[in-house]
């Protein structure tokens, strides 16, 4: 019982309220590059100094906002694509004959076993203006130009899509699975069209495996940084990018730490209706 | 209830890889000092930046074991020295980030009595980097070069053939960028130095902090910003030599393997590297040994080998860059000591300037100026 509560406290709260502590803190050139928060003073006074600064800083500028607010927009459409892409493929596994689903899980989970990093590197390779979807294209004569697909939002989104997928697919299928089928077939038997029964029973009855599906891809999406690093144009202002240049250029750590924080409490919101879909879940297969 | 738990693990176990990519090296240097007493040297370096033999001759001369761990940029370095405990015992920084850790204290002064090759090196070349480093107290340049532009002579030509070829011009005009554009620039994803870069093209100090400077310099970037293809600081070497882009602002040893790239290539593109006429700036990588290095014994071993002529010669006769060790100068090829883009000539060498550490405000102003140069926001 006490075990899932150490996992907690050992990879959540005790990283966070580091993270924490250091957005509270001053700038400093020395290692490591903030001031600390507690500073004994005199014999037996300690002095606790609180900087909200950072926080007001990341309200100063419009930067900050409209990063989150573009991260939020990219992951947002990420989700809507992996759904639009991934449920169609979680049905089709859920209907397919046993033996074959366990084929084709396997198929879903694959690619996870190479480094998601050679992975988005190989999407380089096919969109690149000399890579492999032009060369085809071109060759096939269908286009004359090579198409401008790397480095541009376009290319982000397929490396996003792409690699999220399976986390839309796998709790998907969980909820689609245990599905009882014969209430399609009862469905139809009282005169209702295939595409009819799927809107009135399949797909409200999936709800909570799309929302959790939705919620693995869009919480994650949120703070992405390799993918629009090495696939999205120079344009795309993302939040991660802009905590990698707080951290790394501007070896801000506090305010680098204060976007995070940031970041952290705009997802618990995402997070706790994700908790209670699961929770609903689990009821509900009481 | 069953598979809510199974989708919990599901998405757990490909959770796991996702993530287990990207960081890489933990403390790469954690196994010091291995067993039996024999000794290890723990070195973090750029990659492919050393002769083949450079490592085996050590070990065999000296019996200490490298253990090599490589960066791609600096600040990947500055992360590590600055979180404290990095477990190395040689760096390799770029002298105008090495000032500023030098501050942050994370350096050893070094004890010059235990490194006699350090007569070897060229005066001229150490008392640059000494307003970096005064008195040349923490560290020994390793290797240096310039910051210039990388060109495609033909393709440009093909556009507008009185281009400025020699000259910051060819990116910083609006009137000129416009022209050659449709071949592709790139610019280095580096605030500070495509800043000075800036500064140079405006006949002001590179160095300047004056935030009426960084106005103007902000002008001047807003007008080409249509104009520039991709921000990149190493992909543009196999776009350069492929004939993606034709004009690449960019470090004269990435252009140069670009060049050679493309020879090996034989489709005939021939790339050319230039220090614009109105100046840039100069770039140092520095030996250096960490505060907290675990074995610094061996690491005035390794950086006072690296001092001798004939081991520095092989790296640079290797990776073509100009090394600053006065007494290994005769034994390079002389391809590389006649090429000015290795060595530049001295009517050139003057208008190099020392990049020297932004001030943390600075620094802040200039990611912020980038940011909107870049994003548009």
């Amino acid at each position: 019982m006490a075990l899932p509560y150490l996992w907690l406290l050992l990879f959540f709260v005790v990283p966070f309220i580091i993270v924490l502590k250091i957005s509270f803190s001053d700038m400093d050139l020395a290692i490591p590059p903030y001031k600390p928060l507690l500073e004994w003073v005199g014999q037996n006074s300690l002095a606790i100094k609180v900087n909200f600064e950072n926080y007001a800083f990341l309200f100063t500028d419009s930067l900050y906002l409209n990063a989150f607010a573009n991260s939020i927009k990219v992951a947002f459409l990420s989700t809507l694509l992996c759904l639009i892409i991934g449920y169609p493929m979680a049905y089709g596994i859920a209907r397919a004959r046993p033996a074959l689903r366990n084929i084709l899980l396997l198929l879903v989970i694959l690619p996870f076993w190479t480094s998601l990093l050679l992975r988005v590197y190989a999407w380089i390779g096919l969109l690149k203006a000399n890579g492999v979807i032009n060369n085809v294209l071109m060759s096939l004569g269908i286009i004359h130009e090579p198409l401008t697909m790397l480095y541009t939002p376009f290319a982000m989104y397929v490396g996003i899509v792409y690699s999220y997928l399976p986390f839309l697919i796998l709790p998907l299928y969980a909820n689609l699975e245990k599905m009882d089928w014969q209430l399609l077939e009862a469905a139809q038997d009282l005169g209702c069209r295939p595409w009819q029964a799927f809107f009135k029973i399949t797909l409200p009855l999936s709800r909570n495996g799309i929302l959790a599906g939705s919620m693995l891809v869009f919480i994650p999406a949120v703070g992405e940084f390799v993918i629009p690093a090495l696939l999205g144009g120079p344009n795309a202002l993302m939040i991660g990018r802009v905590l990698w240049d707080e951290f790394f250029s501007n070896r801000a750590w506090p305010v680098a730490s204060a976007v995070a924080i940031l970041l952290l409490i705009l997802l618990v919101p995402f997070m706790m209706w994700y908790q209670s879909v699961q929770a609903r879940e689990t009821a509900g297969a009481r | 209830m069953f598979s809510v738990h199974r989708t919990a693990i599901l998405a757990l176990v490909c959770w796991l890889p996702l993530h287990g990519c990207g960081g890489g090296g933990k403390s790469a240097g954690a196994a010091a000092a291995g067993a039996g007493g024999a000794k290890v040297l723990n070195l973090y370096i750029w990659s492919d930046y050393l002769a083949p033999s450079t490592l085996q001759d050590f070990e065999k001369q000296t019996g200490i074991k490298v253990h090599s761990a490589y960066f791609d940029t600096n600040e990947t370095l500055e992360t590590k020295l600055l979180a404290g405990s990095s477990g190395f015992d040689i760096v390799v920084p770029t002298a105008s980030y090495f000032e500023r850790q030098i501050r942050a204290g994370a350096y050893l002064a070094l004890d010059k009595s235990r490194l006699p090759n350090s007569m070897n090196m060229d005066p001229q070349l150490m008392a640059k980097v000494a307003m970096n480093d005064p008195d040349n107290a923490h560290g020994v340049i390793y290797l240096w070069g310039t910051n210039g532009i990388g060109y495609n002579e033909k393709m440009v030509k093909a556009l507008m053939p009185d281009a400025p070829l020699d000259s910051w011009r060819l990116v910083f005009d609006p009137a000129v960028a416009a022209k050659v554009a449709k071949c592709g620039i790139s610019l280095l994803d580096s605030p500070a130095e495509m800043l000075r870069a800036v500064y140079s093209y405006l006949g002001k100090d590179p160095n300047s902090q004056s935030a009426q400077d960084l106005v103007q310099a902000e002008a001047v970037l807003n007008k080409i910003r249509p104009y520039i293809r991709n921000f990149s600081s190493s992909e543009y070497i196999e776009a350069l030599a492929n004939g993606d882009l034709c004009i690449s602002v960019g470090y004269n040893g990435d252009v140069l393997q670009a060049r050679d790239r493309a020879r090996e290539a034989n489709k005939g593109t021939e790339i050319k590297y230039a220090v614009p006429k109105e100046g840039s700036i100069l770039w140092f990588d520095m030996l250096a040994i960490p505060k907290d290095a675990p074995d610094p014994d061996s690491a005035y071993a390794f950086m006072n080998y690296m001092m001798t002529p004939q081991v520095i010669a092989d790296v640079s006769n290797f990776k073509r860059y100009a090394d600053a060790n006065a007494a290994s100068q005769p034994l390079l090829l002389p391809a590389l000591k006649n090429d000015p883009a290795i060595y530049p000539p001295p009517d050139q060498m003057q208008k190099l300037v020392l990049q020297k550490a932004d001030s943390p405000e600075q620094t802040r102003a200039v990611t912020r100026v980038w940011q909107k140069f870049k994003t548009g926001q």
